[in-house]
């Protein structure tokens, strides 16, 4: 019985349960549930769950801040643990701990950890956070806002990116002073594992078509192997359309055409291109939210991954990707009303101008937003607590 | 001794592939035969003028190269420009071994004119020979790619007022072809970045920068992410842009710049950045200005240059005059800008800017129901008037 449910286990392990959400973002109503695995290793005391917090660098903690009181005046049953890493804390100690601290909880919301790459010793935290717990899969939802300043209003992509191998294996040598290689690893168990999770996640969300990025006419061997283990994928999913494009001609369409995408599949490099280029269309980075998954642990960031160095102390940060990326991870625990109430209240005041903050176009400060999703919150959670104490 | 000489120079043209696409004398051929008292009813070249005659390497391609080939042509010689062209056809030729290689003609005339203007080539497959551009490439040490990306007024794009460069670096980084399976599904493919090339290719962007009045070089790379390659090849930017203080330079991650770049492309003004980066970037610059086939584009090398269009080969138009100039044309002015000939190429520019702007006269593809041919009399005609 034990090795049974341990095999089922095992076989849904990477298969994300998908359910409607109870808020319409857009005409899109779904979210992205914990699998089995996932949500025993999720750290639940007395119905509230615990995740972690690491505040990162630049904007990251000021934001992060803002989204605690959120949660606060929405009630979500959510403790943070809050675990120092940045820059700064170069010590493997500090690492360790945001690892353990992840390992324990399950979940975790991140800032940015900018790094330091002209100190040869300085060793990128973010990615070996998700190298360390396996967080495999990218995923990067680019759906046009309405009352947003873009230049395309009817834009909808899941983009859906290798996490783990690829150009960012950080393995680089100098065999003589001025030469240098780095070695980009692409292995046929991780494709298979990354093109299995992007067609099983457009087959549950009723997306019609996935489309795989490679430059396999130039790299024949590494992003061969990419394309060859999506197309054996694919045939198992007779009903989803597949298709492949070169990521130079990908990235023209994008800005050209980019209602034609539908859901993206690419390995790590070309992955962040044209997230970065998604997030761009739609309204920038401060807009969208991201999500990294592996078959245990979620950590839910910004989409773009940028810390906003520049913008750090102004109070003009745009709080709404860290904002719906903790919805998504709302959603994620199983928290649905207060994922799809929290999320609401954020769409609904950023598509006014006046709560429109810099790089949207706007004046308004963060605070200001903030402040103003607060007063659209405080409302809805009264009226859900009078009808929680008459029923 | 002078008569020696001109034999010698003649026997050398003798050597050459007589396929001249004008009908025009080479320069020293004529000079032989007027020493030699022919009768002169052969044109007369106005050597007074401010540039000799240069021969130009011409590689019409396939599908609607040769069309757009002939109508560059046309409008040089309605310029005036001191060019005269040297046919060359690339089909690749079996040699004794069985396999194919590329004709000789195309290096012997190269190696001669060290300009060459390259029209779309039909990627054959299967074919068992290596591509034409990387050959072309490796004979002459083609390092830098150089694609200027301008706004075209008259062909409507979500995007205003771009206006600039992107300079990649040509022969190494992630397209060295060094690949290897270590075991059964696992490979590694090799990106080289070595201190010459990233040292040249940044030198080059100061220089085109300087020569072309631009106030800022942008170094894109990932060295967050691939520290010892990407910072190998930062540093080398570094240095030289300390050597060149005139102009601006700026360092940004890759994401950082495509994010701004599809919010506010004017931002930007000269790009360099290793191969991969620089491919994906020029074309997402072309898709911003309207894609590939209005789009120049320019090879540079320590031994020669070679200006091509980088579009397709369309074969479902070619031979019906419905193909557009535009995008061999504007590499054609780079060619002449890089010869310095700037001011025939300003001319044939402007003459083809403002047939765009006007749209009166424009291609199917831009819009319009002219035929090839209508829309290089309209320019020729701008030019001439």
């Amino acid at each position: 019985m034990a090795a049974l449910t341990r095999r089922l286990l095992c076989n849904t392990a990477w298969r994300q349960t998908v359910v409607p959400s109870l808020s319409s973002f857009g005409n899109r109503n779904y979210t992205i549930n914990a699998t089995e695995q996932q949500v025993l290793s999720c750290a639940k005391y007395g119905g509230r769950h615990c995740v972690t917090l690491m505040t990162g660098d630049g904007v990251g903690p000021e934001i992060l801040t803002h989204v605690q009181e959120i949660f606060r005046y929405a009630g979500a049953p959510i403790d943070f643990e809050t675990v120092e890493i940045n820059s700064s804390t170069t010590d493997a100690a500090y690492l360790e701990a945001a690892l353990l601290s992840v390992q324990r909880n399950g979940v975790a919301l991140k800032g940015n950890i900018e790094t330091k790459f002209d100190d040869a010793e300085f060793r990128s935290m973010n990615v070996a956070l998700r190298s360390r717990l396996d967080l495999w899969s990218n995923i990067v939802w680019c759906r046009s806002f309405k009352g947003v300043n873009a230049r395309y209003d009817d834009i909808d992509i899941v983009l859906i990116r290798e996490n783990t191998e690829g150009e960012y294996s950080s393995l680089e040598h100098e065999s003589v002073t001025g030469v240098v290689e780095s070695l980009k690893i692409i292995t046929a168990e991780k494709c298979e594992r990354i093109a299995r999770y992007a067609f099983d996640f457009a087959a549950r969300n009723g997306r019609k078509k996935v489309t795989a990025i490679h430059k396999a006419n130039i790299m024949k061997l590494a992003d061969g192997l990419f394309l060859e283990s999506c197309r054996k994928v694919s045939e198992d999913y007779a009903d989803i359309k597949f298709s492949d494009m070169i990521i130079d001609n990908a990235s023209m369409q994008m800005v050209s055409r980019p209602q034609q995408f539908d859901v993206l599949l690419m390995p790590n490099l070309y992955g962040n291109i044209l997230s970065s280029i998604a997030a761009g269309l739609v309204g920038g980075a401060g807009l969208v939210p991201g999500m990294n998954v592996g078959a245990k642990y979620a950590v839910f960031e910004s989409g773009t991954r940028n810390s906003g160095r520049s913008l750090k102390g102004k109070n003009i940060a745009n709080p709404t990707g860290m904002l719906l990326a903790s919805c998504d991870m709302l959603d994620y625990l199983g928290h649905h009303n207060v994922g799809a109430l929290i999320r609401e209240s954020v769409l609904d005041v950023i598509a006014q101008p006046q709560h429109q903050t810099p790089d949207m176009g706007g004046q308004a400060t963060t605070t200001d937003v903030i402040q103003a999703i607060i007063d659209d919150i405080k409302p809805k959670t009264q009226t859900s607590l009078q009808e929680a104490q008459s029923g | 001794m002078a008569a020696r000489a001109i034999r010698t120079a003649f026997s050398q043209i003798n050597s050459v592939p007589k396929s001249h696409g004008q009908g025009v004398l080479p320069f020293l051929q004529e000079r032989f035969l007027e020493s030699q008292s022919c009768p002169s009813n052969t044109r007369q070249y106005s050597s007074a003028g401010s540039a000799s005659i240069q021969k130009v390497t011409m590689i019409p391609g396939d599908g609607i190269g040769p069309e757009i080939s002939q109508a560059v042509k046309d409008i040089f010689e309605a310029a005036g420009a001191p060019i005269i062209w040297e046919d060359v056809d690339v089909t690749p030729i079996k040699g004794p071994d069985g396999n194919f290689h590329l004709p000789q003609a195309i290096f012997d005339s190269m190696a001669e004119t060290k300009m060459g203007l390259k029209g779309p080539l039909a990627t054959p497959i299967g074919k068992g020979h290596k591509s034409l551009n990387l050959a072309l490439r490796k004979a002459f040490s083609l390092y830098a790619n150089v694609r200027p990306c301008k706004s075209i007024e008259g062909y409507k794009t979500p995007y205003d007022e771009v206006d600039l460069v992107t300079i990649r670096e040509n022969t190494e980084g992630e397209y060295s072809g060094i690949e290897h399976t270590i075991v059964d599904g696992v490979v590694q493919s090799i990106k080289l970045i070595t201190e010459t090339a990233s040292r040249r290719v940044a030198e080059y962007a100061f220089k085109f920068a300087r020569d072309n009045n631009r106030s800022t070089v942008t170094a894109v790379h990932k060295a967050n992410i691939m520290r010892m390659s990407d910072g190998l090849f930062l540093k080398c930017c570094r240095e030289v842009a300390s050597k060149n203080k005139d102009i601006k330079f700026t360092e940004h991650y890759l994401d950082t710049v495509c994010l701004n770049m599809v919010q506010d492309p004017t931002q930007f003004d000269v790009l360099v950045m290793p191969n991969l980066y620089g491919d994906i970037l020029s074309d997402l610059c072309a898709g911003l200005i309207g894609g590939l086939g209005v789009t120049p584009s320019g090879n540079i090398g320590e031994d020669g240059a070679i200006f091509e269009s980088v579009h397709g080969t369309a074969p479902d138009i070619a031979g019906q005059d419905k193909a557009n100039p535009t995008a061999l044309l504007l590499s054609a002015v780079m060619m002449l800008r890089h010869m310095q000939l700037g001011e025939y190429g300003d001319r044939i520019e402007k003459a083809a800017l403002d047939t765009i702007r006007e749209g009166e006269v424009l291609t199917g593809d831009l819009g319009g129901e002219a035929t090839c041919s209508a829309f290089t009399k309209e320019i020729c005609r701008r030019i001439q008037s």
